[in-house]
Formats: structure tokens, sequence, C-alpha cells
């Protein structure tokens, strides 16, 4: 395909452009504070050897339970939102809770799940609950009625509307919340994985801090990058399978 | 059999639609309805399709009144054709057999057999915006014919589309009416189509719409009629009783 092919050189022109730029940055800055972009790419495969691999894994394995537990909840709480009365009953709640910072609650979590993993997976599920909530529940709203009465006319019932109408056209929106999700999830990952843990990349990036190991500490950055950007990647590509009619 | 007792339509927010609207459609007989924009008769066929109650009065199908979703022998298209976006042409001609749980085998023969005889073949892939709005017309009308209605109610079906495709699908529809003896009743804002298309012409008032005049339209029923003289006559008739209003 002469698309994806032309997509994959843009890619490739902006990733050099960033390495340059890095580069005559760390030049100019001339500290170790900020190493250039081939020290942190042989402590990156120097590392990968001896245990950073399993970090970024772990880190992985947080980021995605954390997501598939938000997606399974908000996206049918979302898609009912169609239902005026269902809605009118939901809508002060997410009004209500919406604007709380979640990321306060860290310490009922904490009480409530224990130091170890879920506590973390559940803070990140919790802030992309409601990004995702409040982007389906809009959309899920503003189907039109058109499709479901052309639905209904063919003798449909409440379990065909949603899975032939209200699903299908909001897909592209809840995917949309996803992408906006996956930058909010790992930016959480790191508030997480920096205390009480001495696994993922989190802990990575803290530990290289205090020990002000620079190029440790970049390669946590740039490990972290490539975790959001994979995952990015993977939603594109299931977004242009299942909303190739958009 | 369609039959419309006194069906009287208020909306919730006072709206008046219908007044008194009382007219019968036999068995295989073709019925035109005409009238200014607004004056409800989108409202009608969605009382005639069970999709809406009456506020008063009655729908009638087949002696039974109106109600959704028992209506089996009933397919109604829509005005821009009601077809979903996201799926594709084979899967928009398949939905309501899917929806009455129809084996995927027969699905696919009906499917590829209607899509054949409406000149489809090979678009099943395509989406709804990648067709000419003829074609999506098409695939509505595949549609609607894969449930093997006996009544077929329509929406202006053809009020969106350049004047050649519109003639040839006016044509392609009164032979489906003549081939199949369906019972058809026909949405229209055009004088001409209504009068191609129907035994007989209802013709409705501004808001609320009321029944103005029934016109006979006896000679319809074939396509040489678009050149006869009875067939202008006609229009001019009809086109009386629609500025009267």
């Amino acid at each position: 395909m002469q698309g994806s092919e032309t997509k994959r050189g843009s890619y490739l022109i902006a990733i050099i452009l960033i390495v340059i730029f890095w580069y005559i940055l760390s030049v100019v800055v001339n500290s170790p504070a900020l190493p250039p972009p081939n020290t942190v790419l042989l402590s990156l495969i120097s590392q990968a050897r001896t245990g950073l691999l399993e970090h970024f894994l772990i880190s992985t394995y947080r980021v995605i339970y954390a997501i598939s537990l938000a997606l399974s909840l908000a996206v049918p709480a979302g898609l009912l939102s169609h239902e005026r009365a269902i809605d009118r009953f939901v809508a002060p709640f997410l009004y209500l809770l919406y604007p709380i910072p979640h990321i306060v609650l860290l310490p009922l979590i904490i009480l409530l799940f224990g130091i170890g993993d879920l506590s973390k997976i559940v803070l990140i599920a919790l802030i992309i609950f409601f990004q995702i909530l409040v982007t389906t529940r809009d959309a899920a709203r503003n189907v039109s009625d058109y499709y479901v009465y052309s639905l209904l006319s063919l003798g449909a019932n409440k379990r065909d509307v949603y899975r032939h109408v209200i699903f299908p056209a909001c897909l592209p929106k809840v995917l949309t919340a996803m992408r906006i999700s996956i930058g909010t999830a790992i930016a959480i990952l790191f508030f997480a994985e920096s205390f009480a843990t001495t696994k993922g990349l989190g802990f990575i990036i803290m530990d290289a801090w205090s020990r002000a190991d620079y190029s440790g500490l970049y390669a946590g950055i740039v490990s972290m990058a490539l975790l959001g950007f994979i995952l990015y990647i993977i939603l594109e590509r299931i977004e242009a399978r299942v909303c190739r009619w958009v | 059999m369609i039959e419309a007792r006194s069906i009287n339509k208020v909306y919730e927010d006072g709206t008046e639609a219908l007044k008194d609207i009382s007219f019968s459609v036999k068995r295989g007989e073709s019925c035109s309805i005409i009238g200014p924009s607004g004056c409800g008769k989108t409202t009608l066929l969605f009382i005639f399709s069970g999709l809406l109650r009456p506020t008063s009065g009655e729908a009638i199908i087949n002696g039974e009144p109106a109600r959704l979703p028992d209506m089996k022998d009933v397919a109604l298209i829509l005005q821009d054709y009601g077809l979903f976006p996201w799926k594709n042409v084979f899967e928009n001609v398949a939905i309501g057999l899917e929806i009455r749980g129809i084996p995927g085998k027969e699905i696919k023969r009906t499917v590829d057999s209607l899509l054949k005889s409406l000149n489809l073949n090979g678009f099943e892939k395509y989406y709804p915006k990648q067709l000419s709005g003829g074609m999506r017309q098409r695939v509505a009308f595949a549609r609607a014919l894969a449930l093997r209605p006996g009544i077929l109610l329509m929406d202006e079906p053809l009020s969106s589309l350049d004047a050649l495709s519109r003639e040839n699908l006016q044509n392609f529809l009164l032979e489906l009416w003549i081939e199949n003896k369906i019972t058809m009743l026909l949405v229209t804002h055009s004088i001409e189509e209504a009068v191609f298309l129907g035994k007989k012409i209802v013709v409705l008032s501004p808001r609320p719409g009321r029944v103005v005049k029934i016109v006979k339209n006896p000679d319809a029923g074939s396509i040489e009629y678009r050149d006869k003289e009875e067939f202008f006559e006609k229009c001019r008739e009809v086109r009386q009783s629609v500025e009267a209003t």
C-alpha cells in the first residue's frame, strides 16, 4: 500500500529530526543532565539486558489492565445513556464526580486496595474511566433517531438497536477517547510507580534520578515514550480496521 | 390492505401534525400521498409502520392496528434511504433478515440474488458513502425487498436523485408493483411521480395535514402512461387540488 509507505516515511523523517534536535540541544546545553541520544541508546541496550525489559513489561501490564478495566465499565455505561431515563439518573452523578481531580483519591485507593499492583491499576482506571465515559455518553446521546427508526421498522428489539446502531455509531468516538486516554494513562502510571514499588518504568526513572544516573534516567524516559507509542500504533491499527466506514 | 381511520396526531409540544385522516388502500393497490412540506406526510408513514402511535383514531394494516414489532408484512423506506453508514452494502441489505433470525446461508442466497437483480453485484463490500445516490437508493430497495413484504411504505424515496436515475427508479418501482402485486404507499412532493405511480392520489393540506381530496387515477400502471395525454391531464388536476390547499 502506497499510503502506509508514505506514512512510514514521514514517521521516519520525524524521528530523525527529533534525534537531531535532541543532539544539538545536548551539545548546546553541555550538561551531564542532558546526555546525547547515542549515549542514551547505548545505555538503553545495556539495560535491556539487565532487567529494563522486565520493568517495561510490568508497566505495560499495568496500563493495559487499567485501560481494559476502564473500557469495560465506561463503554456500556456511556452507551446506555442513549436511554433518556437512564441518562437523567446518571448525568448528575457524572457532573458531580467528573470534575474532581481523581488523583487526590490516591490515599483512599491505597487504603482500600493495598499498595500492590491493584491500587495502581485502579487509580489509572478510575481517571480514564471518566474520560471514556464522558465521550461515549455524548456520542450515545447524539445518535440520530433516524437510524434507530430505520432499524426498528425492520422489526428490531432493543438489543438489536444497541448492537447494530448505538455501538457502531459510537465506536469512532470511543476510539478517539481511548487515544486521549493512553496519554493520560501513562502519565498516571509514572505517578503511581514513583512510590511504594520497586518495579516498573516509573520506578526506574525515579531510581536513576536519585542516583544521578542520567543515561539510566533517559533510558527509562525513552522506554516510557516507547510504551505510549506502541499502544498508540496498536490503537490506530484497530481503528483502521473497524472504522473503515468513517 | 391499509386503512386510516380518522387519525389525529398531536405531538407532545402541542404541534398538530395530522387531523382526521381517513382513506384506505386495497391489497395490491398503489397510492401516492402528496402535499406541501410539513403537512405530516412522514408522520403518517411512521404511524402506518408502527413507529408512532396516533393520538386518536387507528392505522389498520391487514386488519390489525399497526404495532411494532409485529409488522412482518410491512417494509418502510425512509427519506434519504435509511442506510447505516457503518455497514457495507451486503450488511445493509442483510440486516432485516439477520434481525429475523434467518440462517446465514439463506441470507447470503437472498441478498446475492437481490443485488444481482438490482445491478449491485460487485459492490457488496462498498460503504454507502462510496456509492452514488441512485445506487444507495437501490440498496435501500434491496433491503426492504429482502423481507418479501406485502406492503411497501416509502417516504420520498426518489427526491434526492437526479432526473435520469429518478425516472429509471420510477420505472423500477412500477414494474415491482405490477410483477409482485405489492401494496404500495408512496409519499412524494412531486406531482408527476404521484400520478405516474399511484392508482389513487391522496392530497393533504398544510399543517395540520387533512385529506383535501382523493384523486382516482385508473390509467396508472404502465410505463407508457408517462407520455400520454391523460397523464398530463391528471397532473393538471392534481396540481389544481394541491394549489387549492
